[in-house]
């Protein structure tokens, strides 16, 4: 069992070292099998330890001493319990079907950046499962840095673009403002209880040690991890920017991974959290306010990938105003529906750019439909699922969200409703300008347009089954009673939540209400968007298409009076200090070598002279300083 | 007789042999001056010795005999750098014909 579940682990690595040293003598062919196999195999794996985490629930294996000092130990410990079984299936699963994409997406790449971009991709998956392995913080923390790099390398994947480099670099540096307050957290942790595993954090002696002080400033800290890495306010700006690298590693950061590890990391404190209320009512504001601000910023944009990365930011600030709310599970099981409605419409992106030959601007897309048959039924799924029309799984997942903010407050529930509608208007704006009306691009895009390959089509149909029924595992107690079977499964890690409070009918009026308005917002912008024709924008529209201008806000109050200090550092200090000092040692030691190599001059006489001089001088010292 | 003389004695040789040695070029010349320090020395320590063995005669016979044992040393040394040093002169000699030191200065290369 100790050596299965680290196999899960050590497979990913081996592909890592596997496709990353052999990408010069391998063939593409070789490389794509490796990596898809390690994962499938990976996969297999967790999906045998779900089974037995089914049977047997939590189990932490310490594997050996990873840091000691003095008394107090970080042991190399991993734990398998329900919600990082969960999340192991959705990584090797929707990662398989992503890795499975791109050997087909990357083909036109040279074999040895085709062995670079797998060998990545293995490594992501690798440090991803370290993240929800880890049995504690330390553990947690080296997947969750591992897993900020690998964006960086992805993200900057054509490093030959400049543009792509700055937002590799901006993904990095973000994500390290983040992992700056998780630190924090981890040494206050420490500070306080002598330890970093969950298992004792977790329980309730350690929780009695902690002040309440303590505990909001911890899970405050850790939030801030969060937002980093999860793409919130005011740390979101580099996921839309990380839309430089290619479209399966966009799916995969997105969908899979990353992003998805803020969430975890909050779920899987959840006890810490409960028991900071103001933390949670910070996680709500600011999970909501990124939910809409981020839904708005997507309702202008029109680079097919951006408006994908705007929507995840919006999802991921859904599963933050649940985790808020206390509905651990609710956000979990979002991740979970997510994970396959946004890696599907990712994949279907990439197919749509892949036919367009190479363009995003959905501006010049239309009536795609009729070429793209696969890609347009599965998007379809795909836009309906992140819509939240019933019976598609992003319905159940919203649903519980949208319910539990209505059981806190009306006022919550009518903003997160407002977001879900501004979703499915962005949403199907995107789907009407790509696939129905006419052609808008070039001639010579308009005779390339082609379906994608099967091994492009045919992880969208997995992907667009899994959209349909994975709402199933969480269908509410008003339609089936214990229907709610993720919750249930979850509940030893998460605790069991306070029953709803609301009534039958209030919950099947919301649900009508919240279906039929969406379905209202679909039709608009069905009338809208089926004959576009391209329009100048009003002031506001300029505003939003240009993301409210958060980046140069962000540029104006940091990125530059930080770039300004840097060069006057630079100027000031390096050239007339630290220069200064370093080349005046060396032209002293020059000058003087000079000077003294004159005394050298061949002459044994001198030498002698010398000598004798330094011997009377040597004398005279010594007599004088006996006295 | 005193001491003293025998030091004043022995450090007028001893400056000789250095000025002989600074101020001169002919290699014999400077040859010469080297030995002359070190007999010297030589003849220092054999004073020296002597009259430490006047002083403590009477406690140790064999009082003060360390010093005129290293003056053998010196002799013996001395003769084979005597050896040596001829045989370096008569090289030199054979290479430039001459015996002045200064034109050795090739050392320094």
């Amino acid at each position: 069992m100790k050596e299965f579940l680290m196999l899960i682990l050590l497979l990913p690595l081996l592909g890592f070292f596997l496709s990353g040293l052999g990408r010069k003598t391998f063939h593409k062919k070789t490389i794509s099998a490796i990596s898809c196999g390690v994962i499938f195999l990976s996969f297999l794996l967790s999906y045998f330890q779900f089974l037995d985490v089914v049977k047997s629930g939590v189990v932490v294996f310490d594997y050996f001493n990873f840091i000691k000092v003095g008394t107090f130990q970080i042991p190399f410990s991993l734990q398998i319990d329900q919600l990082s079984s969960v999340f192991l299936l959705i990584i090797t699963g929707v990662g398989f079907l992503i890795h499975v994409y791109s050997a087909s997406y990357m083909k036109a790449e040279s074999t040895e950046h085709y062995g670079r971009f797998f060998s990545y991709l293995n490594l992501f998956i690798f440090f991803m499962l370290l993240l929800v392995l880890g049995g504690n913080f330390v553990i947690l923390f080296m997947g969750w840095e591992g897993v900020g790099l690998c964006s960086y390398l992805l993200i900057g994947y054509w490093f030959k673009n400049n543009e792509y480099n700055y937002a590799a670099r901006k993904a990095f540096i973000m994500n390290r403002i983040g992992d700056l307050g998780f630190l924090i957290a981890i040494f206050w942790l420490i500070a306080k209880l002598d330890t970093t595993s969950f298992s004792i954090i977790f329980s309730s002696e350690s929780l009695a040690k902690l002040s309440s002080f303590d505990i909001t400033a911890i899970t405050l800290l850790l939030f801030v991890g969060a937002t980093g890495k999860s793409a919130q306010i005011p740390l979101y700006t580099w996921l839309p920017d990380a839309m430089a690298g290619p479209t399966p590693v966009s799916a995969l950061i997105h969908a899979a991974t990353m992003v998805t590890a803020g969430i975890y990391l909050v779920a899987r404190c959840n006890v810490l959290y409960s028991l900071a209320p103001i933390t949670q009512t910070v996680i709500i504001i600011i999970g909501l306010s990124t939910a809409i601000l981020a839904a708005t910023i997507a309702l202008k944009q029109n680079d097919i990938k951006k408006i994908l990365a705007y929507s995840t930011v919006s999802q991921l600030g859904y599963m933050f105003l649940a985790l808020g709310l206390g509905a651990y599970s609710a956000a979990v099981f979002h991740v979970l529906t997510h994970a396959f409605f946004k890696a599907l419409l990712f994949l279907g992106s990439g197919s749509v750019i892949h036919a367009m030959s190479g363009d995003q601007d959905i501006r010049n897309m239309g009536g795609l439909s009729k070429q793209l048959k696969i890609t347009y039924a599965t998007f379809l799924i795909g836009c309906f699922a992140i819509a939240g029309i019933p019976p598609l799984s992003g319905f159940f997942s919203k649903d519980a969200i949208l319910l539990s903010a209505f059981e806190k407050s009306p006022v919550l529930y009518w903003l997160a409703l407002v977001g879900a509608l501004l979703t499915a208007f962005y949403m199907f704006r995107l789907f009407f300008l790509t696939f129905s009306g006419k052609f808008r691009g070039t001639k010579l895009q308009k005779e390339n347009i082609h379906e994608s390959p099967m091994a492009m089509t045919i992880p969208l149909i997995i992907l667009a089954v899994l959209s349909i029924v994975g709402g199933f595992i969480g269908i509410p107690e008003i339609f089936i009673h214990g229907g709610d079977r993720l919750s249930q499964f979850l509940s030893p890690v998460i605790g069991t939540q306070n029953k709803l409070s609301v009534s039958h009918t209030t919950e099947y009026l919301l649900m009508g209400l919240s279906t039929i308005f969406i379905i209202a917002t679909i039709l608009l912008a069905q009338k809208k968007f089926t004959k576009y024709q391209p329009t100048s924008e009003s002031k506001l529209g300029k505003l939003i298409e240009n993301k409210w201008l958060v980046d140069e806000l962000y540029n104006k109050i940091m990125v530059n009076p930080i770039n300004q200090l840097a060069r006057v550092l630079n100027d000031v200090f390096e050239k007339s200090g630290i220069d200064a000092v370093v080349n005046g040692v060396g032209k002293l030691v020059h000058y003087s070598s000079r000077q003294i190599r004159l005394l050298q001059n061949g002459l044994v006489g001198n030498y002698i002279l010398l000598m004798i001089i330094s011997m009377i001088i040597i004398f005279t010292f010594q007599f004088f300083l006996k006295k | 007789m005193p001491i003293n003389y025998y030091i004043i004695l022995s450090i007028t040789l001893f400056c000789i042999g250095i000025v002989g040695v600074l101020t001169r070029r002919n290699a014999i010349i400077v040859f010469m001056c080297i030995e002359l320090m070190l007999n010297a020395v030589n003849l220092l320590m054999v004073a020296f010795s002597k009259m430490h063995h006047l002083k403590n005669a009477a406690i140790n016979a064999s009082a003060g005999s360390e010093g005129q044992l290293f003056v053998f040393f010196i002799m013996v040394v001395a003769a084979a750098e005597v050896s040596v040093g001829l045989a370096i002169i008569v090289m030199l000699y054979r290479n430039t014909h001459s015996v002045d030191i200064n034109f050795l200065n090739r050392l320094k290369h």
